[in-house]
């Protein structure tokens, strides 16, 4: 049975125990946040939890690091677009 | 490895002699910048040099504070208003946006009707010695800071804190000394002091000796070991302190936030850990979310009981902190005397050396008072505040 998750509305499988961020590479996904100040694109860089910019949205949860997040079936994935909680500006 | 010869500083090549420099600054921290910065303005020739980098201890582990709310009257109240001023009115235009300077304004809350009732009369003695503070009244914080949890008792907003970018701030202080002909030898570690008599004429260094008129110790934390190379005792010790980073976030802290039990976790004697929230935004879009206070030497293992209460607390104040994830942790030194004031000013058990040390976590907002007075004794001039408080041998047996 292939496992899949939802990735902004299109469908991105994965092999069990891949990350988030290693399933989107493998489905040819290179970026999926941009910056906050100048839109630029992001994806993964050090690819070990360390420099937080592969953040993208899980199930609602935003900041989430797509290096570290493993992949299951049925997940609704989302790009992150500049910061990930835009509704706390005050 | 190669030698780069242009690497080697002018001074410390044997064939190349230059005349001995007014000064050597121990200590390219915050601190030490100011000096050097303070000196050069006056007309000294500076040398300024570091075992490690520039804003390499505790002025790169901070938040960049510069408060004046955290300070009952008396004489470091008296430096951070001085100092206030300082940043404000001369620095901050003077190092550009790099700085990173925003004059935020401190807002400090009260938990309790107990606390409030301190916190009102802090505000009173404050304002008393000159301190701008404004009372708030609990039901006008979300107005202030509309995520603050709802069940504080008060507050108060001090409208002269303000905060910089630590790091940047040090390395401007040095560029702008540079331009005025301060050199600044870091990777150099000072093994010993040079001495005629009693006087203190220069630094050792393994690279050569570097005479100099006076020598100013300002080396924080570590200062304690620059005094011991001439043979003198100065109880400067390391009090931790970590801060957590969070997300970016978009701009939801106005003001650099915290809770009354901070003043009173300054001021305190105690060994074992103390901690209250301290938040504040960065512009990153980070927050750092501080403060923590132990004595336990110059452990740098990391201590999560000590982040998680950090995090509880900072949460505490604001609630929707809950969710926000931590990017990362660091944690710095801050050098601290028996009294919690500075030691600024000249050794008479050796002429020649000065102190501007143990700043304790307000060496950022105290830096430029310092280097001013430090520049004043050295070119002969009245400080523009007393220094018999700080006088670095008030601990002597």
């Amino acid at each position: 049975m292939t496992e899949s998750f939802s990735f902004d509305g299109t469908v991105v499988t994965f092999r069990s125990g891949q990350t988030i961020g290693a399933a989107l590479l493998a489905s040819g996904t290179r970026s999926w946040r941009t910056t906050r100040r100048k839109g630029r694109l992001r994806g993964l860089f050090c690819g070990i939890g360390v420099c937080f910019d592969c953040l993208l949205t899980v199930d609602g949860v935003p900041d989430q690091r797509a290096c570290l997040v493993e992949a299951r079936d049925g997940m609704q994935v989302r790009t992150q677009q500049g910061v990930g909680r835009a509704g706390l500006a005050i | 490895m190669r030698c780069n010869i242009a690497q080697v500083p002018a001074s410390l090549v044997p064939d190349r002699p230059t005349r001995a420099p007014d000064v050597v600054v121990v200590g390219a921290g915050i601190v030490g910048a100011a000096c050097a910065f303070a000196a050069a303005r006056a007309g000294l020739s500076v040398v300024v040099v570091d075992r490690g980098a520039i804003a390499g201890g505790t002025s790169g582990a901070g938040e960049g504070n510069l408060l004046v709310s955290d300070k009952l009257p008396g004489p470091e109240l008296d430096l951070a208003l001085l100092s206030a001023r300082l940043w404000r009115d001369d620095l901050a235009p003077r190092l550009g946006p790099r700085l990173e300077y925003d004059a935020k304004g401190g807002l400090v809350v009260a938990a309790t009707s107990e606390a409030a009732a301190a916190l009102c009369e802090t505000i009173a003695a404050q304002r008393a010695a000159g301190v701008a503070v404004t009372h708030v009244a609990a039901a006008d914080l979300p107005t202030l800071e509309p995520h603050l949890a709802p069940d504080l008792a008060g507050g108060a907003r001090y409208p002269a804190d303000a905060q910089v970018q630590p790091i940047a701030a040090t390395a401007l202080l040095l560029r702008e000394a540079r331009t005025l002909g301060t050199r600044v030898l870091t990777g150099t570690r000072v093994t010993g002091l040079l001495r005629a008599g009693d006087r203190v004429t220069g630094v050792r260094t393994p690279s050569g000796d570097l005479p100099a008129g006076a020598v100013v110790n300002a080396a924080g934390p570590w200062s304690g070991e620059v005094a011991a190379l001439a043979g003198l005792d100065l109880p400067v010790c390391p009090r931790r302190g970590f801060v957590l980073v969070t997300a970016p976030l978009p701009r939801m802290v106005r003001h650099k936030v915290y809770t009354a039990a901070y003043v009173g976790d300054v001021a305190s004697d105690e060994a074992a850990l103390q901690s209250s929230a301290v938040v504040e935004e960065t512009p990153a879009g980070t927050l750092l979310i501080g403060a923590s206070r132990e004595r336990v030497g110059f452990d740098r293992a990391s201590a999560v009981p000590v982040l998680r209460r950090l995090a509880a607390q900072a949460v505490g104040l604001f609630p929707v902190l809950a969710a926000v994830p931590v990017l990362r942790t660091y944690l710095g030194f801050r050098p601290c005397s028996p009294d919690h004031l500075p030691l600024l000013g000249p050794d008479p058990r050796a002429p020649g050396l000065l102190h501007a040390t143990a700043h304790e976590g307000a060496g950022i907002g105290l830096a430029p008072a310092t280097g001013a007075l430090v520049a004043q004794v050295l070119t002969g001039e009245k400080p523009a505040l007393d220094l018999h408080p700080f006088r670095p041998e008030r601990f002597a047996a």
